[in-house]
């Protein structure tokens, strides 16, 4: 088991640099040079040109790539071309923000969506049913940005709960985790009621009720274990689109985050701003991946002896 | 085999009819089944895929389906009680503790990511009456293993460590955990090979003798029947159309058509018959039973009174046989 | 119960051998949910379709300042935005620009992602690795950053989001077309086919593609949904096509700073986004149950 875990950590380092090579190569294509950013688009040609040499832009995109992993590794994704401020921390003061929404979103939105799925699966064809699959299909189908909006126009504007905007504390997040875990809700919900229902339906199920066990203990020790390892992977997956997704929410609420500083990085054409933020994102989701599978094995003998073995 | 019992009925059916309700109409599953099984007796249910059998099972555990499967009518009394009324916690204590079975695959039957011993201890603490402590339960989970031929110290292990026939002898050890007075066996061996087919059955049958258990042994395999049973039932779309012993059954002179077939249907080594007899057509669709014997548009001594009513109920001691053909022997 | 033991007495025909068409449309008309997506989907398709005779297109460019931002009414049923444009008339308009990128994105990913993962399920060894390895490795960057960053590269515009979208979903194309094809390529008919000597493109054309088809589609409609969202939440960033052409995204981008004052301009594009893609999800689903009806819960 140690070896699959040490063997999926070594894994990730091609994943990152991979990663970090495709995010390079197309912020390459980003019409912007360093040097007419920072001395403006009326400065003398040479002199922006004289810039960009100072500061390694004409070198190839080969030699580029490796200054930029050479100096990531040691903690330094470079300086915004814009402010001239230290990327890396830029990112250090608005990972929080990012974390605070993406985590808290994750258990609103999982909670929710797991504990509606195993009831509409286990009343299915009621009206509970009928009320969650609904839901999950609505929440699934309109844009999260549009749902916090809504939220914003019913809590904020109408009836003045809860602030629209920023990220003072605990009732600024409230909003936005309802908004980024709309569609973890959604997905979840549906992956859980299927598999709940397969479930239900397996042999194994048919002799812990000839064994005299209660409905409940049934549902709570059987069931739910095995109804919950694909949902383990959807979660993973759902998370990665959420991170993502945090973009818009941050735009939406104007919380200080990563999502919003890609967004103003793009606008400003700042690349080495965009770049630091999508690679650090992009690594905390393979992460996450690595560590879902992990915890699948963890759950389910079957694959754990699966790597026991390899 | 060993009748030497009391004759005390442990359990009656009595007109059981079970049906499921489908999107494609009602699938009469069980037409009007009766019988009854003594102490320390094995009944052997016998008859083709689709004649009911499983449907039986389920309805004596009252396991059936709970949105499509329901029992019209019919009753099914254990130890003097109607369990067809009996309320649902009643049922849960009698499942597993009184009345268990073993299931058809054994692939599926054990839950995938609980180690073995937790799913026979499982049994054992859910029919705690005598409050026996943790310690007790674990010694009899080691015994269980053992008297199943399986080594105590696999007790941790999970279903996937184990072969077929393995897993078969676990299920059989969740069905004998509780000390159970009778035992459902549906088709226990059908899922498994040849060779281990023999082993499993041997251990069923030795278990059985041993612990003094009752037992309805579902199987389509008239072998299995004439090894392990004192009494047999034909079983044919969801009716018990011939029960007798396995001596009636196996070499009385009566018989229904559908036994005559049935026997027909297997190689014989003493025979000299070069080729099977297969029975001709199908079993009947169960939406649409035909009127009249069921058997009656496969049977070749069909006559125009099979095709309307009930046919006639020949009986001789415990045994009877549902068919026209006797009529005129009274 | 054994039902398929058929007919004992003639009671019950056996079952005419309908084409395969007919039979998935008989289980999809008999699913009320996928029909409810039907029919809003044919809603949009629609106006899709008629945009011109429901409003003119230069109702949707031209200002007209004096009737800015007015709320619903009898003139302008979904009220004006702040340049007094008819909402209506943006929103009939802007769903060509809409459907586009979501179908455009969905079905030029899925020639390309379809034929990299059909060629990497079929040919296997070396081809399919390195396939597998560097789509698995794109996957690791979650689609929207995928998307905004090169749409950034590229430059905003209608074209450039399609194109940004269309790479990105590239990789869950080769992905789910290959494990489609891996099914199929286990089962015996094929290994029966190329015991014939049946040639590769024969058995590919003839008989892989038609039993793989049905993931795809339903990929296919499903994704259509989320394109559509993901577009819209690209231009509601204000990254995609650009003003004045109507977009619902766009939209709902030029609405946000109308919010307090003039909640409408929010309401209907968002629901216009949210109404397209639930016909679409609800179809998706009903298909995946009518093409094989053992996925049904």
């Amino acid at each position: 088991m140690s070896r699959y875990i040490i063997k999926r950590l070594l894994f990730i380092i091609p994943t990152l640099l991979l990663v970090a090579f495709i995010v390079l190569f197309i912020m390459d294509l980003t019409p912007s040079d360093p040097g007419t950013l920072i001395l403006g688009d009326n400065a003398q040609p040479e002199a922006i040109e004289a810039l960009n040499e100072e500061l390694g832009y004409n070198d190839p995109f080969v030699v580029r790539y490796v200054r930029f992993i050479w100096n990531a590794v040691r903690g330094d994704l470079g300086e915004s071309w814009q402010t001239g401020r230290s990327v890396t921390s830029t990112i250090a003061q608005r990972l929080p923000v990012t974390a605070t929404l993406a985590l808290g979103s994750l258990v609103f939105g999982s909670v929710i969506g797991i504990l509606l799925g195993i009831l509409s699966a286990v009343k299915q064809y009621s009206i509970l049913d009928f009320f969650s699959t609904t839901l999950a299909m609505a929440l699934g189908a309109f844009p999260s940005f549009w749902i916090g909006m809504m939220l914003i126009l019913i809590f904020s504007l109408g009836l003045g709960w809860l602030p629209s905007f920023g990220a003072g504390g605990i009732k600024n997040f409230i909003l936005p985790w309802a908004t980024a875990g709309c569609f973890m809700i959604s997905s979840l919900l549906r992956m859980t009621r299927t598999s709940m229902l397969e479930t239900i339906r397996m042999d194994y199920i048919r002799t812990a009720r000839a064994k005299g066990q209660t409905e409940r203990k049934i549902i709570t020790g059987h069931a739910l274990r095995n109804a919950l390892l694909p949902v383990v992977t959807v979660l993973g997956v759902s998370f990665g689109t959420m991170l993502a997704g945090t973009v818009t929410v941050e735009t939406v609420f104007s919380l200080p985050g990563v999502g919003l500083m890609i967004i103003e990085g793009i606008r400003m054409k700042d690349v080495p701003v965009v770049t630091g933020a999508t690679v650090v994102l992009a690594a905390m989701f393979t992460v996450l991946m690595l560590f879902v599978d992990i915890l699948y094995a963890f759950i389910d003998p079957r694959i754990k002896a699966r790597y026991a073995k390899k | 085999m060993n009748n030497t019992g009391t004759e005390q009925a442990i359990l009656e059916v009595r007109g059981l009819h079970t049906i499921y309700q489908t999107d494609d109409g009602v699938v009469k599953a069980v037409n009007g089944v009766d019988f009854s099984i003594n102490e320390r007796e094995t009944v052997g249910l016998v008859g083709e895929t689709g004649a009911g059998k499983t449907t039986l099972a389920l309805s004596i555990m009252r396991l059936l389906p709970e949105r499509t499967g329901r029992i019209p009518e019919g009753e099914i009394i254990y130890k003097g009680e109607n369990l067809l009324k009996a309320d649902k916690e009643y049922m849960r204590r009698i499942r597993g503790a009184n009345i268990s079975m073993i299931f058809q695959d054994p692939m599926n039957a054990l839950n995938p990511i609980m180690s073995v011993g937790d799913q026979i201890l499982e049994s054992l603490v859910i029919h705690n009456e005598e409050k026996r402590s943790g310690e007790e339960l674990n010694k009899r989970v080691d015994e269980l293993l053992e008297l199943v031929g399986i080594s105590a110290g696999r007790k941790h292990e999970y279903p996937h460590q184990f072969s077929g026939g393995m897993k078969q002898r676990i299920v059989i050890a969740i069905a004998l955990a509780c000390n159970p007075k009778l035992i459902i066996a549906d088709e226990p061996t059908t899922a498994l090979d040849v060779t281990i087919q023999a082993q499993v059955l041997a251990l069923i049958n030795d278990l059985q003798q041993k612990l003094g258990t009752s037992m309805i042994m579902i199987t389509h395999d008239l072998g299995i029947v004439g090894k392990t049973c004192d009494k047999v039932a034909i079983m044919y779309a969801g009716e018990i159309i011939e029960f007798g012993t396995a001596e009636d059954v196996f070499n009385g002179e009566k018989h229904h058509p559908y036994t005559v077939g049935l026997f027909g249907a297997i190689p014989s080594l003493t025979s000299e018959a070069k080729r099977l007899k297969p029975i001709d057509g199908l079993m009947p669709d169960p939406t649409a039973l035909p009127e009249g014997c069921k058997f009656h548009p496969r049977c070749p001594h069909c006559t125009e009174e099979c095709k309307t009513g009930e046919p006639y109920l020949y009986q001789k001691g415990e045994a009877y046989i549902k068919c026209n053909l006797f009529r005129e022997e009274k | 119960m054994n039902k398929t033991t058929g007919s004992a007495n003639g009671v019950k025909v056996v079952r005419k051998k309908k084409s395969r068409f007919r039979e998935i449309w008989g289980r999809f008309k008999k699913n009320k949910s996928a029909i409810v997506g039907l029919v809003l989907f044919s809603i949009v398709l629609l106006m899709v379709i008629f945009a011109d005779v429901l409003a003119p297109y230069s109702a949707t460019i031209e200002p007209n300042i004096p009737v800015r931002l007015q709320g619903p009414s009898a003139e302008h049923i979904m009220g004006t935005d702040s340049f007094g444009r008819d909402i209506f008339a943006r929103l009939v308009h802007g769903s060509r620009n809409s459907l586009l990128v979501g179908i455009g994105a969905v079905f030029i990913g899925m020639v390309i992602g379809g034929t990299l993962g059909a060629v990497s399920g079929y040919y296997g060894g070396k081809i399919d690795n390195i396939i597998v390895r560097i789509t698995d490795m794109i996957m690791c960057i979650p689609m929207m950053l995928l998307v905004l960053t090169l749409v950034a590269a590229l430059g905003s515009s209608l074209m450039n989001v399609l194109l940004a979208m269309m790479i990105s979903n590239i990789p869950g194309y080769t992905r789910v077309v290959r494990s489609a094809v891996l099914t199929v390529v286990d089962q015996d008919y094929i290994e029966a086919a190329h015991s014939c000597g049946t040639p590769n493109r024969w058995v590919i054309f003839k008989h892989i593609i038609p039993n793989a088809i049905g993931p795809i589609i339903v990929q296919t409609t499903m994704s259509i949904g989320s394109m559509i969202l993901n577009a819209a939440a690209i231009s509601f960033l204000g990254m995609g096509i650009q003003p004045p052409t109507p977009e619902w995204g766009a939209m709902l981008n030029e609405a946000r700073n109308f919010m307090i004052q003039c909640p409408y301009m929010v309401f209907f594009p968002g629901a216009a986004i949210g109404i397209t893609a639930l016909g679409l999800n609800l179809m998706g689903d009903g298909l995946r149950d009518a093409l094989d009806p053992k996925l049904k819960d």
